[in-house]
């Protein structure tokens, strides 16, 4: 069935893109996070605080926790903790979709400096901790946990590649399995927020390199970092296969069969993992530039046995088949 | 089996139970199924009169008995200072008055709604007596209207096959006034009325035959006398003649008040005794009617249903059960198209409040609150509240800004503003938290986008639910709720693109 492009306006068929394996919503919704994510394993991942034990059970490096706070805290108690500090930040335990993050880079005077420059002062701190225990940046409006994390000393390969903010790697993992991987760059436009929708680049990641396969701003193909003029062709990430393997190891840390994780690279730690994500979103496709819906329909296809390997097996498989040579 | 196998299973059912449901209350119960169906209900009024004599008067009316093809709605009598009450006599009911002492010329009342149903056929009982008592003709200068009655009959048998024709040709026979026969027969029974004498030659030809007293249902009908069908028994059953044409049938809009021979209205302790009739139409909605006419039958479905609410509940409920219409849009816009709004049913609560207000007023004071509420959210954010005492204060402000809205518009004049309380305080207060959360952490263009996907879907919603046919049937059906839920359980299985995807997704194509 093939309209007049007048007719479908900006709107391409969708037998096109089931043909390119592309995976919609709903079909995210019913096939995978519904079958493959179990409603009781939501908790590990929902609440950052769970992640983070869970993770130290399985022996994941996460950034290093400095305190949480369980119950209202109160100034004092909070200027106790961030007194020391020069670099920390602020998150809520339960915050949905990066809501309710305040990155402190450093100190100018008693103001704190945000990475845009811009200054706040102990008394928005103060409110920032108030609001994210009243559930403000929490799914349901739900009393929230407040967590202040040491700032990763991210690794400086990227620094050519992201303005102003925080770039993090994401994994998608089904099964165990390694599927897809993008690099999401802070631009000005996205006021230092990787945030695809907002305007940070989304760079495809080939599994098998770590280098960077197609970029994309605003559902656009770039070439180029717009702030920093910087080609992707060139950008690798270092230590692309521990990183790899660490998202895979997720899955036996969470039990969650579709799965995305967050990962930062930290200068002399290596990969960290951020968050796991139980509701992983579908902008990696357009990252990449390849569905996602063919890459786990092979995974669906497998048998048992190959089910059942171990992470280094399952790394292995996903590197050599996912490749960006093999184009699936 | 599979989860998606039970929600087909289990929608196929419940579109099952609802759509039988309805159909069987359009059919059986007679609701209609599209609004603005209007259906004839006859009133008609019964008149006694009568001069009384001083002493103690009786009066008894024949009532009509049920019938298949008119369904009485109800009856009502009015008897100032009788006593009143209904007997059942040789199966007919008579309403019957009574009185101590009367004198003077008495009026009782008696007033019946009807309503013609459509297409059923006349079908009476056959429990009427078949016997013929043959007149008596027996002397002399009775031989020659003898002999015309047996004549008629006998050209009569001649012309027909069987009793039907035959009662058709001797009604036209007897209509024939070049009939030498039939005007002999006239000449002798000068003060009998056609029926009578059609009764008179049908009893010659041994065919059971009566009388069947009614009206004809015409509108704005004064002073009517009841008229006079013939019905014969053909050997299997009752069949009804118009006496002045010969055809067979009831004829339409005719209504059958007393069936046989009896008095209508007899009177005792009074002269100059008479019945007339009066008529009117009214066009009553089709729910009225059916609801009426069910409520004899206390039928259960219409009885423990919201018909059995009084009537401020029901009123409240037509609003209710257009919440899941609402919440339909929602979905269909949710996973058919993509759209994005703030908080998943806030706009079926907005198109409530538009339903009240009217759209266009509706969506001024929407924008009018929001944007005053975010601009004192701004403000209060600097005032380090917490959140709950921050929201409670957003509460309060829209609050006054309604209260405000009110006073200042009605003091301007404009009286459709006034309406501004039907918005849901507590939803906008959020509304305006949420956005102002959006707006600074995703930046004003994002709070644009939400707030127009909400109303875009609010708008969608009220023009749904403001859709007459819509608020017919779920008023009057709300079994199609069950249809609706099927409905809703299969969108929820939908596994294809949304439309928004199409455009999102259109670099992976190229």
């Amino acid at each position: 069935m093939q309209l007049p492009s007048f007719l479908r306006g900006g709107l391409v068929s969708p037998f096109k893109l089931r043909k390119l394996g592309v995976l919609g919503m709903n079909a995210r919704n019913v096939h995978y996070i519904a079958r493959y994510n179990d409603r009781d394993k939501y908790p590990v991942v929902d609440d950052k605080l769970n992640t983070k034990r869970a993770a130290k059970r399985y022996r994941i490096p996460v950034p290093e926790l400095i305190a949480a706070f369980e119950t209202q805290p109160s100034r004092t108690r909070v200027m106790q903790v961030i007194e020391p500090l020069q670099k920390f930040v602020i998150k809520p335990a339960r915050g949905s979709g990066g809501k309710g993050i305040l990155v402190i880079v450093g100190r100018d005077g008693d103001d704190y400096v945000k990475p845009s420059g811009s200054k706040v002062t102990a008394l928005d701190i103060q409110r920032h901790v108030s609001n994210i225990h009243s559930g403000l940046y929490s799914l349901g409006g739900k009393p929230d946990r407040v967590m202040i994390e040491a700032l990763v000393d991210f690794d400086p390969v990227f620094e050519k590649y992201s303005f102003e903010g925080v770039p993090d790697i994401r994994v998608i993992v089904f099964r165990g399995f390694p599927v897809m991987a993008m690099l999401r760059c802070s631009t000005h436009d996205s006021d230092g927020k990787a945030n695809l929708h907002q305007g940070a680049v989304g760079v495809g990641i080939d599994l098998a390199t770590g280098k960077a396969s197609h970029a994309v701003q605003r559902g656009l193909r770039v070439d180029i970092h717009p702030d920093t003029q910087m080609p992707f062709s060139d950008l690798e990430v270092p230590g692309w296969k521990d990183l790899v393997s660490l998202a895979a190891s997720c899955y036996e840390m969470t039990g969650l069969g579709y799965l995305g994780c967050d990962i930062v690279l930290d200068h002399k730690r290596g990969p960290l993992l951020l968050e796991a994500n139980a509701r992983p979103g579908l902008a990696i496709q357009i990252a990449n530039g390849v569905g996602l819906r063919t890459r786990l329909e092979h995974i669906e296809s497998m048998d048992l046995e190959q089910l059942e390997k171990n992470v280094e097996e399952r790394v292995a498989y996903s590197m050599d088949y996912f490749a960006a040579r093999n184009a699936r | 089996m599979s989860p998606r196998a039970q929600v087909y299973i289990l929608a196929a059912l419940l579109t099952l139970m609802g759509a039988g449901l309805t159909i069987y209350k359009h059919f059986e119960l007679g609701f209609p199924l599209l609004p603005g169906e209007y259906r004839t209900v006859w009133t008609i009024e019964a008149k006694v009169g009568f001069t009384a004599e001083g002493g103690p008067a009786k009066a008894a009316l024949t009532l009509p008995r049920e019938q298949r093809n008119m369904e009485v709605l109800g009856e009502t009598f009015s008897s100032s200072g009788y006593g009143f009450n209904v007997i059942r006599e040789d199966d007919e009911y008579r309403a019957v008055w009574a009185k101590r002492r009367a004198t003077g010329v008495q009026s009782l009342f008696y007033q019946l709604d009807v309503h013609q149903t459509p297409g059923a056929a006349l079908e009476q009982p056959l429990d009427l007596s078949t016997e013929v008592v043959k007149p008596l003709l027996g002397a002399r200068e009775q031989e020659a209207v003898r002999q015309a009655i047996y004549s008629l009959v006998e050209t009569g048998r001649q012309r027909s096959s069987d009793i039907r024709t035959f009662t058709s040709e001797l009604l036209t026979a007897l209509g024939d006034s070049r009939n030498q026969d039939r005007n002999l027969i006239f000449g002798y029974y000068k003060d009998r009325s056609f029926v009578d004498v059609a009764l008179l030659v049908l009893a010659a030809a041994d065919i059971p035959a009566h009388r069947i007293r009614g009206l004809y249902l015409e509108d704005d009908r004064r002073r009517l006398a009841p008229e006079d069908l013939l019905e014969i028994y053909d050997g299997k059953r009752w069949v009804v003649f118009e006496p002045l044409s010969g055809s067979p049938g009831v004829p339409k809009n005719f209504f059958i008040w007393q069936r046989g021979g009896k008095s209508l209205l007899d009177v005792e302790g009074g002269h100059n005794s008479g019945v007339t009739f009066s008529v009117i139409a009214n066009d009553v909605p089709a729910r009225d009617v059916a609801m009426l006419s069910t409520s004899q039958e206390k039928e259960a479905l219409v009885d423990f249903s919201i018909y059995s609410l009084p009537i401020e509940q029901q009123s409240i409920f037509k609003l209710i059960l257009l919440v899941p219409v609402g919440a339909l849009v929602v979905v269909l816009l949710r996973v058919f198209v993509g759209l994005r709004t703030s908080g998943t049913f806030m706009p079926v609560l907005l198109a409530i409040a538009f339903i009240e207000t009217q759209l266009f007023t509706g969506l001024a004071i929407f924008v009018l609150i929001l944007i005053l509420g975010l601009w004192i959210r701004f403000y209060l954010s600097r005032l380090n509240l917490l959140l709950v005492a921050r929201i409670a204060a957003v509460v309060v402000t829209v609050v006054i800004l309604m209260g405000a809205i009110s006073v200042v518009s009605y003091k301007l004049g404009i009286e459709q503003a006034l309406t501004v309380t039907f918005f849901p305080m507590i939803i906008l207060a959020w509304t305006i938290e949420r956005m102002s959360i959006v707006w600074e952490e995703d930046g004003p263009y994002e709070v644009v986008v939400q707030a127009g996907g909400s109303l875009l879907v609010a708008v969608l919603a009220w023009w749904v639910m403001t859709n007459r046919y819509i608020e017919h049937w779920t008023f009057n059906f709300p079994e199609l709720l069950l249809v609706l839920l099927g409905f809703i359980m299969i969108i929820g299985n939908y596994t294809g693109y949304r439309l928004g995807e199409l455009a999102r997704f259109r670099q992976l194509v190229h």
